[in-house]
This record gives C-alpha cells, structure tokens and sequence, in this order.
C-alpha cells in the first residue's frame, strides 16, 4: 500500500483511492471545493445600484465577488468599465458583502432550489 | 569441526561483550540509540524520568546525532514526534500514568495521520489517588487508540520490542504508532543482563528508509496533512487505519521472524508456558506473566497441570493464537492488572479474552481476576490460589459471572 498508488487518481472513489490518512496532495485544492451548499440565502447584485466601489470584493472572507471587464451604462446613464458579480460556486452566502455595500445595491434572496 | 567449535566460541565471547546490567529505563534509551533516531520529545515522568535523562546525556555525549526537543508536557512531546515524524524523521518519546493520559488526544491524531511514532511506556496507575507503582491503567488507556501495543516481560524484551517497533511502525503496510510498555519500577529500575546488538546490525534490520516512501512535508512537495475529513470521508479514513491493523500481524510476524535470523532471539504475539498438556490457564501481560510462571512451576511441582499464556503483542489482538492456545484447557483465568469500570466484569484483558472465546463458540469456564492495583505485591501463593479457583470451576463446569479481587483488604465479601 505505498502512497504512489493513491496518487494515480486525483479524486477517489472509494478508500481504496483515498490518499493515506486523507492528506491532500496537491496544492490550491480548496479552489475545487464546491461551498454552494451552505447556502440559505444568495446575494444578488443590482448593477443599476451598483457604483462600483469594489468593498464588496474586498470584505467577501471567499473570494466569491469577481471583478471582470464588462461595461455597463445605468439608468442615470452612467458608465462604468467593469462590473462585479457573484461566484456562485464559492459564496456560501455568509451576507458580509450587502452588509458591506454602501449603497445597499446587494439583496440576500432566499436560494431556492 | 574444530573450525565450527572454535567459531562458535568466538560468537559465544562475541555475545558475551556485548551484555550489559541495566535497567529498563536505558534499555530503552539504548534502543533508541542504536535505531539511531533523529528526534526525541520526551517529558519527564515518574517512572520514566530516567529515559529522558539517558537520551539527553546520548545527545551530549556525542552517541547519538538526534534533535532533543525540551517540551513543556506530554501534550508537546507528542505533538512535537508527530510533526516531527511528518517530515519523514525517525522519531521517540516516552511517557507514562498521567503523561499518556495529557498526550490522549494526540494519540489519536498520530494514528489517524499514520504517522510511524514510537514510544516507550513506563506503565503505571492512574490518579486519583496519586499512585506512581506498577499497574496497566494507563496502558489499558490506550487500547482504543490505534496504536500498536507491545508488552514486555523483562529488560532484554523491553530493548528488543523497541528495536522491532521501529521494524513495524515504518513499515509501508502499517504506518502505525507503536508503543513498547516496561512495567513501571519492576523492570523500568530493575537492575537486568542486557545483551545489546551493535548498532549498524539494528540499523541493517530496521533499515532507516529514503524519504519520500510515504506521505511526508517537503517543500518541493507541497500536500495538505490533517485536512477536514466531513461524513463524507472520515469513514473511510478510519476503515484504512482498521486495514493497517489487520495487516499489522503479518509485518509484526515477519519483524520477529526476520529478529529471530539475525539475533537469534524469538518473539511470538504470545509466549505459551507449559500449555501442551495444561488443564488450566492464566493469561496475563507483561511483567506479571514472570510471576504466574513461578506459580505454574509451583503447581506442576504438586502435579497440577498448570499452564501460562502471556500476550506480548496486546494490539493487534491476536485472537486467533490466543484462542489456538487455550483450545483445550478446562478453565481459563485472566489476571489483569486493571480495571474496566462498569464493564460487564471489571479485567479489560478479560473482556477481550471472553469475546475471543465467545465467538469462536469455545464455551469454558472462565475467571476474571484482578490484583496488583497500584503496585500491590502479587505473591505466587495468589497466584497459585486463583489455579485452584480455576480447577473449582473446571470441576463445576461454571463461569465466574463477577470478577475475582485478590489481595484486598476486605471486612465485607466483594465476589
Ligand atoms: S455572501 Fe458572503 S461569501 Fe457570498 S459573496 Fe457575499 S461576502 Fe462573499
Ligand atoms: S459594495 Fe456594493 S456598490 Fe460597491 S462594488 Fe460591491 S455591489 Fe457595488
């Protein structure tokens, strides 16, 4: 039972694949792991709201607010280079960024699934 | 001929220069000295201290090339050889009584994280009251914790066990703390013949291995250790530590097969002592087997067919032999030198000897007998009087359904 033979698969599927003692052999794993679940309530972001002010991006503790290069014109006809949105993967719906927001533009909408 | 006689004497003197008086306490000491460890932890404790002190003097006195962490408890000293361990070093600590009972929750981990730890333990009773003589409650503490546990009879065993620990723990197929017991005061200051094995012998047996042969830390590997294990996984984790241990007798039988080739010495997972033809039986540990042993020299003298088993290897439990041995005898006693408080009868090594009967379907009569509390002197005549006991019961063909206590100072009856 040497530990090359639990490096063949990345992930197992039964304990014969597991890594001895659960070690994890690769680095950067926890991006794969999937926190959706403990979620009750997501964030929503209204973009119309929204004046880009990234403080959600910097309080979220997961790193599930993604600043991406997208233009966007509001109501007022205000234009803006990028946008924020919402990793959806990622956030586990802890509520901080709309705590955060100064301009209450994040709503926590109950998941639904 | 000549040749074989002349070469046999020369052996002979050989063995001869390498015996040595010592106490159980640097028998160990010398045993991690000549596995060359890289790291010790170890916390001082009554009865141990003199383990401590011995690898602290090995360190300084240029005999052995090991870090010595100076912890400030069990808890670190444990933590410290588990770490240690981790990035592939060869590790020792040693405990007893209350020092195992801090280090508790690390046993756990160092099973769980199948880190090849390996301790000496000085076994002695558990407070309260403070008691700091001979019993196996601390030992008997750490049955359920995934260690590998080892019992030793006397000095050149204690020296002995360690040296195959190393063998087993880091063995590939195990990966399992181990722990080699010395009773405390009765063999860890007890004055014994020791014959030691050269080191680069003990080092050509329990071979030092390359690094990188199981998980460890290394930089240029970078892997998580201890990470969450959620329902969905912990399970498994812990059927592969079960899996460890049921392939753990088969490293063990080779590590004393393989020690047997080179030194000349032999282990079993149990020592059997006049059991071909016995009609009754006392299973015991450690120290205490010497003592039955002197009681069955005593019986047979008087024409009972007394006989002896002694577990060496505790855990694994090796069922199987155990119940091989006792296959044919009247009555079985087990004379344990602990308590299960609450159990169903009151001797740990008891229970575990009743269910290896039970579920084989080996129906005897069957005895629990508890003495030696706390360093209580056991006497052969005890000894003896629990044999009759046994034959009482062969005759009537009944178990003893509550345990037996011997040496007690008792006005009301406790069976
Ligand atoms: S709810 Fe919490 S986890 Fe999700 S994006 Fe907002 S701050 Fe991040
Ligand atoms: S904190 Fe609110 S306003 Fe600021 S970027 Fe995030 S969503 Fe937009």
């Amino acid at each position: 039972m040497s530990f090359e033979r639990f490096l063949g698969k990345k992930y197992p599927e039964t304990w014969e694949d597991l890594p001895l003692a659960g070690v994890v052999p690769w680095p950067g794993n926890t991006e794969e792991v999937d926190t959706s679940a403990w979620r009750t309530f997501k964030p929503v972001i209204n973009q119309d709201k929204c004046i880009r002010c990234r403080l959600c991006w910097v309080y979220c503790p997961d790193g599930a607010i993604l600043e991406v290069d997208e233009e966007y014109t509001n109501s007022k006809g205000r234009k803006f280079k990028i946008t924020f949105k919402v990793d959806y993967v990622h956030c586990k719906g802890c509520g901080i960024c709309a705590y955060e927001c100064p301009v209450k533009a994040i709503d926590m909408v109950p998941e639904e699934r | 001929m000549a040749a074989v006689e002349l070469k046999e004497k020369q052996e002979a003197k050989a063995r001869q220069s390498r015996r040595i008086a010592a106490k159980g306490n640097h028998a160990a000491a010398l045993a991690a000295r000549d596995v060359d460890v890289d790291v010790a932890a170890i916390y001082p404790i009554t009865p141990q201290v003199q383990i401590a002190e011995k690898i602290a003097e090995l360190v300084a006195n240029g005999e052995l090339d090991a870090e010595v962490i100076h912890v400030e408890s069990e808890h670190s000293a444990m933590s410290a050889v588990i770490a240690a361990a981790a990035t592939g070093a060869r590790v020792f600590t040693a405990t007893s009584s209350q020092g195992l009972e801090l280090m508790h929750e690390m046993l756990y981990i160092a099973s769980g994280l199948r880190q090849p730890v390996v301790m000496a333990l000085a076994t002695r009773a558990l407070s309260a009251p403070i008691n700091i003589w001979n019993d196996y409650s601390d030992a008997m503490s750490m049955r359920d914790t995934g260690w590998i546990i080892i019992f030793s009879e006397n000095v050149q065993e204690v020296y002995d066990n360690l040296i195959q620990a190393y063998y087993i723990a880091e063995h590939p197929d195990v990966l399992l703390p181990t722990v080699v017991t010395l009773d405390g005061y009765i063999l860890s200051h007890t004055v014994e013949p020791l014959e030691l094995i050269p080191r680069d012998e003990v080092l050509s047996y329990a071979v030092k291995r390359p690094r990188g042969y199981r998980p460890v830390l290394d930089p240029d590997k970078p892997m998580t250790f201890g990470p969450v294990g959620a329902p969905n996984w912990y399970y498994e984790i812990k059927i592969q530590q079960i899996m460890a241990m049921r392939e753990a007798p088969r490293v063990i039988e080779e590590a004393a097969r393989e020690f047997e080739k080179r030194f000349g010495r032999r282990y079993g997972f149990i020592e059997e002592y006049m059991m071909d033809d016995a009609e009754v039986a006392i299973v015991s540990l450690g120290a205490t087997a010497s003592l039955v042993k002197a009681a069955v020299n005593r019986l047979r003298e008087e024409g009972v067919k007394a006989g002896m088993v002694k577990i060496r290897v505790y855990r694994p439990f090796p069922a199987e032999q155990i119940a091989k041995a006792l296959e044919n005898v009247a009555a079985v006693g087990v004379l344990d030198r602990a308590v299960a408080f609450g159990g169903p009868l009151e001797g740990p090594l008891f229970l575990d000897i009743a269910s290896t009967l039970a579920v084989r379907g080996m129906v005897k009569p069957m005895a629990s007998f508890i003495h030696g509390l706390g360093g209580r002197d056991i006497f052969v005549k005890e000894v003896v009087e629990m044999f009759k006991k046994l034959q009482e019961l062969a005759r009537s063909g009944r178990s003893e359904t509550r345990t037996l206590f011997y040496g007690v100072k008792s006005r009301t009856k406790l069976n």
